[in-house]
């Protein structure tokens, strides 16, 4: 009780308090500008943490990651332009609720709920942290190197992307602390007779490199974002309550989920939106409703990323693993501020963390009035324009490298290098924050790998041998097996469909990833989606040139799919019925009329689900061709009324129609749902 | 910027296969069989076995998935290819930086960083209008900031702070 009454006078502290304030704001504004990422608000904070005091510099990384991952929802429900990564998974609901008028309750949901994950992020950090506290104690080099190479694997394993390309990465962020002089023999390596880089490359560098200048790069390479119009909001909170109570299922779903993933090293808050996300929608009564401006998938996707965010703490002060890019920097900081992570933290400054449990719960709670302000500010701030923002965001990474790498300008050559290779490896596939992962774990892995094998006297035996060593091995081992395994059950599925094709239609799975899906061609140029004000029956600036034929298609075909709502299942309607016989007459459909008409009114309304929209392609493999055309012609925002001018022809030739002009089905299915469903 | 899986993957492997070498040439610690060569080796191993396997395209497909379930959530006009001149565009930002890292010293912070903003807001398509002030503004903010609150030693040059 005396340690909790420590910490929160430590906390209660005038510039702990000014530290939130101006921090809270800080992040706000970084989470809303599209493009900046939460990531990115904490690598640029650090150069300024150096001159606070530890639990000031600890408060202003809590509370403006947890501003900017909640901020990032807004230009999402506004624009449909995700603020931070973390919020691209939910995007298009909350979009949704807006083009139907609701952009009020998509926000609350947006803030409601973020605060409340990040709430129960917090006392699962209490409660986990101190528990595995104590059975850290009794971990020696071996149990820390497999629990190191475990978190590595698992930053590889979530990345999305190849598996291989991941370690790849990983690999060489392990090659990049190699530099320096800071190894075991305490000779150089890799230094090429440069005294720079005798102390080795510093991690915020590094990390303001990957994270800050790749962006502004990035952004240099995209075209402006459209304007927000200035729309008059209604009361944020307003039924926030009622929506607590509907769905309580949901979001503890959402908490536990995000509070999983962040534990996991390198699994973040943008992870943990996408998984959660898919759990919504699988577990949902009414999966159909997902992707037309539903609650529910908003409600545990939003709950999710910021529970992550406290939870992906664990790690961090316990073994120096990072949950998340986040604490990969947060974890730079502890170690600056005397804060070395380790069990032992969790005893002898007891108070220290007492005060980070409160300083996370207090800014959980700031962030509804801070966010509702935020929110009547969203037309200003999402419109500054990047011309502005962008530049001083570079001056920014030149200062602030140069600013904590010991005032070298060396840091700054560093900044430049790290921006453009973390730019390639984006742009080539290689998941830069395994490579971060690597750089920040590498020397704790190398030290405790060598001092182990000294110990041992250079046998592996001890490190599989100890009994809670040889489980975290297994554990490594399976999650570096894990894509390999994956990949062979999918290719025998596959095989065994293949050899039994022609007899009763297999269920479509809903597991692993399936063969390639062809790549849409880029659809050419036309005006960003209609906004809710867009007149009625026409969507705003819809080409004229659309397919009459397509248009009413799409448009009976969002009718018929909103039609059958209020929980029961639509029924399979009039205009699919007529285009499966017709494709069934054309011969390209072999299988059950009832199984395809489930498979198509599923895979209408599971676009948003990874997995499933591309196991779609190979659940009907005979007739392939008619489901490249459907994922050819699948839009962002509804699948039915392409799917339908795809299978209303013979289905060679709507892969052809639909590789010729992906622009006709795709922009008139986007367009015509908002306005039937007004209807 | 998009490179061949086989230009990315054989430049991993051969980075691998320096290190190894490297790393295996390196002196030993008197009196101890694993000194500083063993981490660099084993993650040089490492880097070859990966950049061998992604040159044969293996977990290729793993990405094609990801990318197909990326494209299924981007805006139809995020999928418009930018020009190609743009992405040549995107590495004004570290030449930016590396000007900055050569010319503080001598030009001093606050001329360097202006002409640092000015060509940055140019290149984001601003009109004179919006990037002179900027670029007379910024520097001056960022100077108060790192100079007087940070204290960070910023260099002087031609043009001393006013402060």
């Amino acid at each position: 009780m005396d340690t909790v009454i420590k910490a929160f006078g430590l906390v209660f502290q005038f510039d702990v308090m000014i530290a939130i304030v101006a921090s809270a704001f800080y992040g706000l504004t970084v989470g809303a500008l599209p493009g900046l990422s939460a990531t990115m608000a904490t690598a640029l904070l650090v150069p300024v943490t150096f001159y606070l005091s530890p639990i000031a510099a600890i408060a202003t990384i809590i509370t403006a990651s947890a501003m900017a991952i909640f901020s990032g929802d807004i230009p999402g429900c506004l624009l449909r332009i995700p603020g931070t990564p973390a919020s691209a998974a939910y995007t298009d609901e909350a979009y949704a609720m807006t083009r139907k008028g609701q952009a009020e309750t998509a926000l609350g949901i947006c803030l409601w709920f973020s605060a409340l994950g990040g709430i129960a992020g917090t006392l699962s950090l209490m409660l986990i942290a101190p528990l595995l506290a104590e059975m850290a104690l009794s971990f020696s080099t071996y149990e820390n190197f497999w629990l190191a190479m475990l978190g590595l694997m698992c930053s590889t394993l979530v990345a999305r992307s190849s598996p291989i390309k991941a370690i790849a990465a990983m690999l060489l962020g392990l090659l990049i602390t190699c530099i320096g002089i800071d190894n075991p023999g305490g000779v150089p390596r890799f230094t090429f007779g440069s005294t720079n880089l005798l102390g080795g490359i510093e991690v915020i560098p590094a990390l303001v490199g990957v994270f800050a200048l790749a962006e502004v790069m990035r952004s240099l390479t995209e075209r402006d974002p459209p304007k927000i119009e200035n729309r008059k909001l209604g009361s944020i909170l307003k039924g926030q309550w009622k929506l607590t109570k509907e769905y309580p299922k949901q979001q503890t779903r959402g908490n536990i989920v995000g509070i999983i993933i962040g534990v996991l090293p390198g699994a973040g808050a943008d992870m943990a939106a996408w998984v959660s996300y898919a759990m919504a929608k699988r577990f949902s009564k009414t999966p159909e409703k997902f992707g037309t401006g539903h609650p529910e998938g908003l409600i545990e996707a939003g709950a999710s990323n910021n529970a992550s965010l406290a939870s992906g703490w664990v790690p961090a002060l316990l073994f120096g693993i990072p949950g998340d890019t986040i604490t990969a920097i947060a974890i730079g900081v502890l170690y600056m501020k005397g804060l070395n992570p380790g069990p032992t933290l969790f005893t002898s400054q007891a108070e220290s963390m007492y005060a980070l449990y409160i300083i996370f719960i207090l800014g959980n709670i700031i962030m509804i009035p801070f966010g509702i302000i935020m929110i009547r500010l969203a037309s200003k701030v999402v419109g500054a324009p990047r011309s502005a923002v962008m530049p001083v965001i570079m001056i920014f990474c030149a200062v602030g490298a140069f600013a904590t790498a010991g005032n070298n300008l060396f840091a700054v050559w560093c900044v430049a290098f790290f921006g453009v290779f973390g730019f390639v490896m984006e742009k080539n596939g290689y998941p830069v924050a395994a490579m971060v992962l690597g750089i920040v774990m590498g020397t704790m892995v190398e030290q405790n790998f060598v001092t182990s094998l000294i110990k041992s006297d250079g046998s592996v035996l001890p490190f599989f041998d100890r009994p809670v060593s040889s489980v975290l091995a297994a554990m490594t081992f399976a999650a570096l097996l894990w894509p390999v395994f994956a990949w062979t059950r999918d290719w025998l599925k596959g095989r065994r469909r293949v050899v039994g094709g022609g007899g009763a239609p297999p269920p479509p799975q809903r597991h692993g990833p399936a063969p390639p899906p062809p790549r849409p061609p880029p659809p050419p140029p036309h005006p960003p989606p209609p906004r809710t004000k867009a007149p009625n029956g026409r969507g705003g600036g819809a080409p004229r040139r659309a397919a009459g034929a397509a248009r009413r298609a799409a448009a009976r075909g969002a009718a018929g799919a909103r039609g059958g709502g209020g929980g029961r299942r639509p029924p399979t309607p009039h205009f699919l019925r007529k285009a499966m016989k017709a494709a069934i007459a054309s011969g390209d459909f072999k299988r059950s009329p009832k199984w395809r008409a489930s498979v198509a009114m599923v895979s209408a309304t599971a676009w948003a689900e990874p997995r499933f929209s591309s196991i779609l392609v190979r659940a009907s493999d005979s007739g392939g061709r008619a489901a490249s055309a459907f994922a050819l012609a699948r839009p962002a925002s509804s699948a039915v009324p392409s799917s339908v001018t795809a299978l209303t022809r013979p289905a060679a030739a709507a892969v052809s129609a639909s590789k010729a002009s992906p622009s006709i089905s795709s922009s008139a299915a986007f367009f015509e749902p908002a306005t039937s469903g007004s209807r | 910027m998009q490179l061949s899986d086989r230009i990315t993957g054989s430049a991993l492997a051969a980075l691998g296969a320096a290190a190894f070498i490297y790393g295996s040439k390196l002196p030993p610690v008197p009196g101890q069989q694993v000194g500083p060569s063993a981490f660099p080796m084993v993650v040089g191993a490492g880097l070859v076995i990966c950049g061998s396997l992604i040159v044969f395209g293996i977990g290729r497909h793993f990405e094609e998935v990801a990318e197909a379930d990326v494209v299924s959530h981007a805006t139809p006009e995020e999928l418009v290819p930018v020009p190609t001149w743009r992405n040549w565009l995107a590495l004004l930002p570290p030449a930016l930086l590396a000007f900055y890292a050569l010319a503080s010293e001598p030009l001093g912070f606050l001329p360097t960083t202006a002409i640092m903003v000015l060509l940055c807001s140019f290149a984001f398509g601003a009109k004179p209008k919006l990037a002179v002030p900027l670029a007379i503004i910024a520097p001056f903010m960022i100077n108060l900031i790192f100079l007087k609150l940070l204290r960070v030693p910023l260099p002087g040059g031609m043009l001393p702070f006013p402060w």
